[in-house]
């Protein structure tokens, strides 16, 4: 299986990046809302990599857990990092203008979440869609 | 992608026809607003019947737009959230506050219809 990722650096591809997994998950059987719920998780944290990394990549994996299929969606940037992940998991927490609803928004939409950030080097977001 | 804004008598509707990005939604608001001001607009449909995800940024603008154009006298309706859509939105923690929502485009000019007579009487019966 070939293994995708699309470049992040300006909202055109925050657009890219969600139709792509938009289409990547389709193809493994995750069907319905599913693929919205998806794409909207995509969108909020490729924006995230706008924002605050000006730059970063999304790579997309097809994984597999017994008899299911999933999309892996891993979020990666060399931005400033995040101090307090506890804190910026909270609803409503933002250190710009959003409305802090990416982080634990995409959480909720997606069915694994995984984060890990190191101030002055970067985040990596992992999360991944299972086939109902 | 641009969105087309067009004139219906007293209303405005914008159709979305595409997928749009963050600087698409910015200016959709700016030409928006203008539009309202230069035909003297009594209300505006947004239709995102097309619109595959709404997320923070699209949900935060379109509400920003919902707000100035009701600063300026004109109701604004958004139409054609897609069930999936809403099921999304509602899982991020979107809400659109304050915004009326319509289902489709003809229920949305019911409805500015309706809040343009509703102003009507106000003003008859001071």
């Amino acid at each position: 299986m070939n293994d995708k990722y699309i470049t992040i650096i300006s909202d055109a591809s925050v657009m890219a990046a969600r139709q792509k997994g938009r289409e990547l998950a389709m193809a493994v059987g995750i069907a319905g809302s599913d693929l919205t719920l998806l794409a909207t998780a995509i969108s909020e944290i490729a924006r995230n990599i706008v924002q605050y990394a000006g730059q970063g990549q999304i790579e997309f994996h097809y994984v597999i857990r017994g008899s299911k299929r999933g999309l892996m969606v891993i979020a990666r940037d060399n931005g400033p990092g995040i101090a307090d992940i506890r804190q910026a998991m909270q609803d409503g927490f933002s250190t710009s203008r959003g409305m802090g609803l990416g982080l634990p928004g995409a959480r909720r939409l997606m069915d694994d979440f995984d984060i890990v950030s190191e101030i002055g080097k970067g985040t990596t977001i992992s999360m991944t869609k299972w086939e109902y | 992608m641009k969105v087309p804004i067009l004139k219906q008598g007293d209303f405005l509707i914008a159709s979305i026809q595409g997928a749009l990005t963050d600087t698409d939604l910015t200016s959709l608001q700016e030409n928006l607003v203008s539009a309202v001001r230069k035909n003297r607009s009594k209300g505006v449909v947004v239709d995102v019947t097309v619109l595959d995800v709404m997320d923070s940024f699209a949900a935060r603008t379109l509400r920003s737009i919902s707000l100035m154009t009701r600063l300026m006298g004109a109701n604004l309706v958004i139409v054609g959230i897609q069930p999936d859509v809403a099921f999304a939105m509602v899982q991020l923690g979107l809400k659109l506050e304050g915004t009326m929502t319509g289902l489709d485009l003809e229920s949305g000019i019911a409805m500015l219809k309706a809040a343009d007579q509703k102003q009507e009487r106000g003003h008859n019966e001071r």
